[in-house]
């Protein structure tokens, strides 16, 4: 909460580091740029190509084009019976998906935001998550559930929360959040292709910005593996841990840090659960301090599952205690003044501390 | 019960006369048993229906079937029980919600499809196994939570599953196995297999939104699945005239069509089930509802007594058992002696308390199952048990 309080007190230079674009493509003028959008189509388009099993429903994901046009071209290319477009009756349709997926049949339930999903949850937890242990093995569920996740802009509070840390409590499921184009694709493709049900955690606000990808990313067998994080950025004297759009947030932040000679090292998670511990602690072990990222609410959150992950592996390696900084603990406002308050927007101030 | 009887009256008027006279062994031979003759009866009550034409009231069956469905009623009757004592010896712990009174559903429910079309169901699913082809040994032995259980010990009474029999389980949340079965019915579609199916659920899910949400997508799907409402008049202890505004479930899917079946006649639920199969395969979705009852509580916690009467109780075990219609059906037949449905019914006691020993011996399961199965891919991750630094596993 004091970063927050400290924040007005920076006043207007907060509104040159709020990132609002694409681009990090600065590197190479030789390789390409992918919008997240993109990356995600045809993940979802190279996937259904190679396997017919696999099919997308949810609502307006096929004569509408996808209601952030995630899906757009594949009811056209596809057909309507592995492009399906549902009534909004998230129980019932996720129901149906999962009861697909008992058979064998490999489907992806897009919620048009993952708010939504709280309809459904009881098929995802008590449905998806857990049917391969209650039979044995019996069963296996190789669904994918996918979405924008978190808060956009000016959505309001019953459109704004963010589910990782509600889902990735939960044994049985596995919650991905890409943040670049390469990780929606190589992502989605693990996700798709994964034999258990799969949470995937996508972020609207995202889906438009571009990033490099090389040619390897562009191949259609590109792949991420589930459960290991990336290095966005080297550091030696701090660990921040993101995901998702606060990944974007905390490479400014180390860009900002580094002119105070403070060298950030930036872990982008990918994988919520399961959470790559040994790559955190191996981090922590290094830098001997930690902040922790996320735009969900504080309690019960990401970072806390970190911090207490840290503290019972790495204890000995912290020089400061473990900071984090999360979305307020308050229900989303519409103002927006409020709104920028009620999420991460400058976490300098924690990584000084 | 109106009877017709045809090819077999002649036969059994020669065999008659001889039938005491031959030995108990002998009498086993008999060949009027596995008879598969086709035998005409009608069911008991005529069929009740909504936005489509019944099935006929004449079912078309044989003196096998018709043995085999008392053995299989039987068989379940008896393990149910067993089941209860079992309970009451505190050998099964949690819950146990028994089907006793119900078995007609199951049997005559199997009698009318293959094992490539699924069933699912809720969590009163010991006999709905059974009658997919579970042994009484995966039964009790999952019942008691050892490792010869149909799901090694690790689902208990409400997660018995049989893939390869297309037996999809055993839900403990009520209502959500129906969209689950339309999911099923939908893959079946989209692989093309030409088969269905049978999604169960109580009179106690039948007002659940999600049921609705799925008849809705799989009517407009044109899915081939078949919503059967077992409706044995309770839910839990709450009777369907308190929880329903309308009770009249096989006409509440509105545009999708309806029978009303008496469930407590195997003959009558393998017509209706015969002949849902055959609509749902060309028309999409229907509802079946199962008039049925059950003698025992909602679960053993359950006197059952408190929301009806002993009289209601036993007035319908004396007017409508399901074992005993069929007992009165094979032996107003002569399919077989009063005697040697007796014998059927020792020799499954004795079938039933040999899987009890058999099951008492099988061991819990080895505490590495503890972590087991939680995932098909475990990637390698760690996953913790209570003591985060005493247990610790990696999934494979």
């Amino acid at each position: 909460m004091l970063g927050i309080i400290r924040q007005k007190a920076f006043g207007q230079s907060l509104q040159r580091i709020r990132p609002v674009a694409s681009s990090w493509g600065g590197y190479s003028s030789t390789s390409k740029q992918m919008m997240v959008r993109e990356a995600l189509n045809s993940a979802l388009d190279e996937e259904m190509s190679a396997d017919p099993k696999v099919l997308l429903m949810g609502e307006e994901v096929g004569e509408y084009q996808g209601a952030y046009k995630i899906s757009k071209g594949l009811l056209e290319k596809y057909g309507p019976e592995r492009v399906l477009d549902t009534p909004i009756t998230e129980a019932g349709f996720t129901g149906i998906g999962v009861g697909a997926a008992f058979y064998g049949l490999k489907p992806i339930v897009e919620f048009m935001t993952f708010n939504f999903s709280m309809q459904a949850i009881d098929h995802i937890i008590n449905s998806a998550a857990k049917t391969s242990y209650m039979s044995a093995g019996q069963i296996s569920v190789p669904i994918v559930f996918r979405g924008p996740n978190g808060a956009a802009a000016g959505v309001g509070a019953q459109h704004s929360q963010c589910y990782a840390s509600w889902y990735a409590s939960c044994p049985g499921l596995k919650v991905l959040a890409p943040y670049s184009s390469e990780d929606a694709r190589g992502l989605l493709k693990a996700a798709i292709r994964d034999p258990d049900p799969v949470v995937f955690l996508e972020n609207e606000l995202l889906y438009g910005e571009s990033f490099p990808v090389s040619a390897e990313v562009l191949d259609s067998s590109f792949c991420l593996p589930i459960g290991k994080a990336k290095i966005e950025r080297e550091g030696k004297d701090v660990t921040i841990t993101a995901f998702s759009k606060m990944v974007g947030y905390a490479l400014k932040a180390a860009e900002i840090l580094a002119k105070d000679g403070i060298s950030a090292e930036i872990i982008n998670l990918r994988s919520i659960r399961p959470l790559d511990r040994p790559a955190i602690n191996a981090s922590v072990r290094k830098t001997n301090r930690l902040v922790t990222v996320e735009e969900g609410f504080p309690q019960h959150g990401v970072g806390a599952e970190i911090c207490a992950s840290i503290i019972e592996d790495s204890f000995g390696y912290l020089d400061a205690p473990v900071e984090r900084i999360t979305g307020a603990d308050v229900p989303m406002p519409y103002a927006a003044n409020l709104e920028r308050m009620a999420l991460p927007q400058i976490f300098m101030n924690a990584a000084r501390r | 019960m109106a009877l017709a009887n045809f090819s077999s009256s002649s036969r059994s008027n020669l065999l008659k006369p001889l039938a005491p006279v031959l030995s108990f062994a002998e009498t086993l031979r008999r060949p009027i048993s596995t008879s598969t003759d086709p035998l005409i009866i009608e069911t008991s009550v005529p069929f009740t229906f909504h936005n489509c034409e019944p099935p006929s009231r004449s079912v078309e069956t044989n003196p096998q079937e018709l043995i085999s469905f008392f053995r299989g009623m039987a068989t379940m009757r008896r393990m149910e029980i067993a089941a209860d004592s079992l309970y009451k010896a505190k050998l099964i712990r949690g819950f146990c919600h028994l089907y006793d009174g119900q078995e007609a559903v199951a049997v005559g429910m199997e009698a009318a499809i293959t094992k490539k079309d699924c069933i699912i169901t809720a969590y009163r699913d010991h006999c709905t196994f059974l009658g997919r082809g579970g042994t009484l040994l995966e039964v009790f032995a999952e019942l008691m939570g050892r490792q010869a259980g149909c799901s090694r010990g690790k689902g208990g009474s409400m997660h018995f599953y049989k893939k390869e029999a297309g037996f999809y389980g055993g839900h403990g949340i009520v209502g959500a196995q129906v969209p689950l079965g339309c999911g099923l019915a939908f893959a079946q579609k989209y692989s093309k297999d030409e088969t269905v199916t049978f999604a169960l659920y109580g009179d106690g899910a039948a007002n659940q939104g999600q049921l609705f949400e799925a008849l809705n997508i799989s009517a407009l799907w044109d899915l081939p699945v078949i919503l059967v409402c077992e409706n044995n008049h309770y839910g839990m202890g709450t009777a369907e005239w308190r929880a329903a505004k309308n009770p009249a479930y096989y006409k509440r899917g509105d545009y999708v069509p309806g029978l009303k079946v008496d469930g407590m006649d195997a003959l009558a639920v393998k017509q209706a089930c015969k002949f849902a199969k055959e609509h749902v395969l060309r028309k999409g979705p229907i509802i079946l509802e199962m008039d049925t009852y059950r003698y025992h509580g909602h679960s053993m916690s359950d006197p059952g007594s408190t929301y009806r009467t002993r009289d209601e109780i036993s007035g319908v075990r004396q007017e409508r058992d399901p074992v005993e219609r069929i007992r009165k059906v094979i032996l107003a037949h002569d399919l077989a002696t009063e005697k040697e449905l007796k014998d059927f019914e020792k020799e499954i006691r004795k079938e039933v308390d040999q899987a009890i020993a058999q099951a008492k011996e099988s061991p819990m399961p080895e505490p590495y199952e503890l972590f087991t199965n939680v995932h098909v891919k475990g990637l390698g991750t760690e996953a913790f048990g209570a003591d985060r630094k005493e247990v610790r596993a990696v999934l494979p």
